[in-house]
């Protein structure tokens, strides 16, 4: 075993997928020098043809890749700012995404674009800190966000390997995560396949991303008087409904946290299919950013509109007391 | 001299072909059998002709709204082509993209794309790709005069004179976008904008479907050889709607005397005259029977499924959730 922490997790995925692919290209903003320590020793490995310093033009190099991507390549694109995703949004969504369908299956647009930070990441304010991956989840497009080491290198490795664009999304508050894991063990993730981190009969907490870890903060808090079942969906697009629905029939109880803002958003989707197919004992409930969240910049405002542990632990507490 | 008739012959066919092509089209329109109307390309084409007579089959074009003439021109199928604007499962696209989506990726053809502006970079994208693979392939992007002031298209400008990658930049000016004059959307000139970025640029007339074709044979040579992108405007008037509704709209923004003057110059006219007495009439007689064969096995063929709307959403296969309870959703 060793210590690896998702950053690292990230930076090995995509140095691993390049070398074992020719057709895998990374394009982004100071890549060659790896700002984001995840193209970290790319550019001296396999050069500028290869590994794309880009001009500060997110929609045409966004493009660009999708056509590069048609034309057979494999295209990886870093964004540093996780807001630069409604910049592409028309790139993303508008093009890359319909290719497949409007062609009637003659194109496919295996693109993979990566968010390392996403979220907040404290004193970065109003345009640096969104979490927009609802949005994607909304349009269709293939949208991860892993919570651990082995899940950011696999869920990686997978977007990477997928013949659809994918949106990747590490949440900043993910990235200095760490474990122990065994190197030669770490592969592909499949899409579509949450995860159980802790097991738990009273309550179902669905967790996105970064607050998997203060999901499982709360169900050690909690231990000893509710057991609480901490599942992590991975992938938003597709979603793993029939891994919630297992759990939700285990506990009959759910809640939701999701640092995103709440009105038409995937906390919202994951209760309304919750509602319509399983059986919960007692009204579910959510804990995410509020209607429409802007990020303020003073600490105490940045966090006032995040959720965290405290909430869900209170969330937690209020549904495992209700009556059925 | 030999050459310069087949020339001739080969570009007055395209032209003739996507002329009745769009012709019959407005028909079908009318009729109430190609639904959601269509952007005629009656009176542009000399350039598509002109353009993709100096391309290979494994060069990649990307179109725009008023993509028809590009997509016959690059060797579509026409009788497949029509059955896509017809919305039929024998369509290029299966019926999945229709008259602004009409792509045929088996001959480089890349996609009509209804939005302004967004086939620049995807051309850009494809021709890096080629040069990776080793290939002397180029690209072209077509686009119109509206397409100048998208700010995607200026910085795809910028990648593809930094990175001198194979694509030439198409620019058929019309002299509208939609409603708007090129004089009241475009400050400076549009050459000026490619020049901006070094790359090399030229007007042509693009009525004149020899004239496009040197012009593009040049631009084409040059990317091949590594020298990078170049850009071509090429003037014509549109003789029809900047789309179908205006039939039924009746909007005015032409004068009755512009649009005739416009139409006295007509690019079928433009090379037509010159071709050998008899040859236009055969010609035209080809085409007429291409389009009467596509015409029908349009209207017979099978409309798709409805049951499989979602088909093709993802490469991979992948399928969502239904939402209306009319998909099959089992995975193909």
């Amino acid at each position: 075993m060793a210590r690896l922490s998702y950053l690292k997790a990230l930076q090995r995925a995509l140095a691993d997928e390049m070398a074992r692919d020719d057709s895998v290209c990374v394009l982004g903003e100071d890549i060659g020098v790896g700002v984001n320590n995840v193209t970290t020793g790319l550019l001296a490995k396999h050069g500028p043809a290869r590994v794309v310093d880009t001009p500060l033009s997110e929609q045409a190099f966004t493009s660009f890749a999708t056509g590069a991507a048609l034309a057979g390549l494999r295209p990886v694109i870093e964004f540093q700012i996780p807001s630069l995703l409604f910049l592409v949004f028309e790139q993303i969504a508008n093009q890359a995404h319909k290719f497949s369908l409007m062609t009637g299956g003659q194109a496919k647009v295996p693109v993979t674009y990566f968010v390392p930070g996403s979220g907040s990441r404290s004193g970065w304010a109003g345009q640096h800190s969104d979490h927009p991956y609802g949005l994607f989840a909304h349009v269709g497009v293939k949208t991860v966000v892993p919570a651990t080491p082995e899940d950011a290198y696999g869920l990686f490795l997978t977007a990477i390997r997928d013949d659809d664009p994918v949106v990747l999304f590490a949440p900043a508050g993910a990235l200095g995560v760490r474990g122990d894991v065994d190197l030669d063990a770490l592969g592909p993730v499949p899409l579509g396949v949450g995860r159980v981190h802790r097991a738990g009969t009273d309550v179902t907490v669905v967790a996105v991303g970064h607050l998997v870890q203060a999901a499982l903060g709360v169900a050690e808090q909690l231990a000893d008087q509710f057991s609480v079942e901490v599942f992590d969906p991975r992938s938003l697009y597709p979603f793993d409904w029939d891994g919630l629905a297992a759990s939700v029939a285990k506990t009959g109880r759910l809640v939701v946290v999701d640092d995103s803002n709440r009105m038409c958003g995937i906390a919202g989707e994951i209760l309304a299919t919750a509602a319509e197919q399983m059986r919960l004992t007692v009204p579910p409930k959510r804990v995410t950013r509020p209607d429409g969240a802007v990020l303020p910049f003073a600490r105490e405002l940045d966090l006032a509109v995040q959720p965290q542990q405290d909430q869900l632990l209170t969330a937690v507490q209020e549904v495992c007391k209700s009556s059925r | 001299m030999r050459e310069r008739g087949d020339m001739d012959t080969g570009l007055y066919r395209t032209m003739r072909l996507i002329r009745r092509f769009e012709e019959r089209a407005i028909e079908l329109v009318h009729a109430g059998e190609i639904i959601g109307g269509i952007h005629p390309y009656i009176g542009q084409e000399a350039i598509a002709a002109g353009v993709c007579a100096a391309l290979r089959d494994d060069d990649v074009i990307t179109s725009t709204h008023r993509g028809h003439g590009h997509v016959l021109a690059k060797g579509a199928d026409p009788v497949r082509m029509l059955a896509e604007l017809t919305g039929r499962a024998t369509g290029l696209n299966q019926g999945r993209g229709g008259s602004m989506h009409a792509a045929d990726f088996g001959k480089g053809i890349y996609g009509a794309n209804g939005i302004v502006g967004a086939g620049g970079a995807i051309a850009t994208g494809a021709a890096w790709a080629a040069v990776k693979e080793g290939s002397d392939r180029v690209a072209v992007s077509f686009f119109g005069d509206g397409a100048v002031n998208q700010g995607v298209l200026l910085e795809t400008f910028n990648l593809a004179a930094l990175w001198r990658l194979p694509v030439l930049f198409v620019c058929e000016n019309n002299g509208y976008a939609t409603t708007l004059t090129v004089a009241q959307a475009v400050a400076g000139s549009i050459t000026a904008r490619a020049e901006a970025f070094g790359i090399p640029a030229v007007s042509v007339d693009g009525t004149d479907a020899v004239a496009v074709l040197t012009a593009a044979r040049d631009a084409v040579a040059r990317g091949r050889a590594g020298g990078g992108p170049s850009f071509l405007e090429a003037t014509a008037y549109r003789f029809d709607a900047h789309h179908t509704w205006e039939h039924k709209a009746r909007v005015r923004y032409r004068a009755d005397e512009e649009v005739a003057a416009g139409r006295s110059r007509d690019p079928l006219d433009v090379l037509g005259v010159g071709l050998p007495e008899g040859v236009r009439a055969e010609l035209d007689a080809q085409v007429e029977a291409t389009l009467a064969e596509a015409v029908a096995f349009a209207l017979d063929s099978p409309r798709p499924d409805p049951a499989r709307a979602l088909d093709h959403l993802y490469a991979t296969g992948l399928r969502g959730r239904d939402g209306t309870g009319l998909l099959d959703t089992a995975v193909r």
